[in-house]
């Protein structure tokens, strides 16, 4: 199955720069579907970025993040050819992991 | 009979306790000794209703508008179910970013842990029920700053 993530890490100098973007459905639990039944809150909890062994960055999610979650930052300390794994959790148990090499 | 209530007690802690032991492993890889302040998924603070609340959740304490905190959303969302937001600081020391909406139906949309060597900015999409402030608040040197824009949002994002 391919990963629900896809990212892009560039380096540029001393700053690599990170784009992310998730397949989830991010579901708030307040919208109703064809028949009328509310569709349960499903969203995406915490998302973590970690490099040469050490979180550069984590995020908690609610469920006002949208759709397809696509999220940006910077950090220092990386080379061009470093590792980057990212691994998210979501509120029902769901997870999944990928690791994006340093362009 | 008497033996099977404390049997069916019995069965009811171990489950109990398998389901700790579950979320116990569930979080193990996200609580690593060096993250932020706050290195445990905000349970509590994402669901309170308000914006007040939920600021006191999560950081107990408030926050001071700063200059220093730049925050950038557009004027008028057209989609409330993602409104692009950034934001960017020259504020030394960060630890966290967080993202208020204050009208949603809970005010808390995200709050990012910021390491050291990570610059302190970061850009997303939200979710808006309706017009309403948008408010971004970074901890700095244990000191709490924020920044307000009203977005004025044209159709919600909670399938309205």
């Amino acid at each position: 199955m391919a990963s629900s993530i896809r990212v892009r890490a560039t380096s540029n100098g001393d700053i690599t720069e990170v784009q992310a973007l998730i397949q989830h459905p991010m579901d708030t639990g307040f919208v109703k579907d064809a028949k009328g039944e509310l569709i349960p809150a499903h969203f995406i909890q915490e998302l973590k970025f970690e490099c040469n062994g050490k979180d550069v960055f984590v995020a908690d999610w609610g469920t006002a993040v949208s759709k397809d979650p696509y999220v940006k930052f910077s950090f220092r300390g990386a080379r061009k050819g470093d590792d980057l794994k990212i691994s998210w959790t979501d509120n029902k148990g769901g997870s999944d992991t990928i690791t994006a090499k340093i362009a | 009979m008497m033996t099977l209530r404390p049997l069916a007690t019995r069965r009811l802690i171990l489950q109990g306790a398998a389901s700790v032991a579950l979320l116990g492993l569930g979080n193990l890889p996200f609580a690593p000794a060096h993250a932020a302040a706050n290195d445990k998924y905000p349970e509590e603070a994402f669901k309170q209703k308000g914006e007040a609340d939920a600021i006191k959740a999560l950081y107990g304490r408030t926050a001071e508008p700063s200059d220093k905190v730049k925050l950038d959303a557009p004027e008028i969302a057209e989609n409330g179910g993602v409104v692009p937001i950034s934001v960017t600081t020259t504020l030394d020391k960060v630890t966290s970013i967080s993202f208020f909406v204050a009208e949603n139906p809970s005010a808390l949309a995200a709050s990012y842990r910021i390491p050291d060597g990570t610059i302190p900015g970061v850009a997303n999409r939200l979710k808006m029920a309706k017009t309403t402030n948008l408010t971004a608040i970074v901890e700095a040197d244990g000191k709490l700053y924020s920044a307000t824009k009203e977005v004025k949002v044209t159709v919600g994002g909670c399938g309205g």
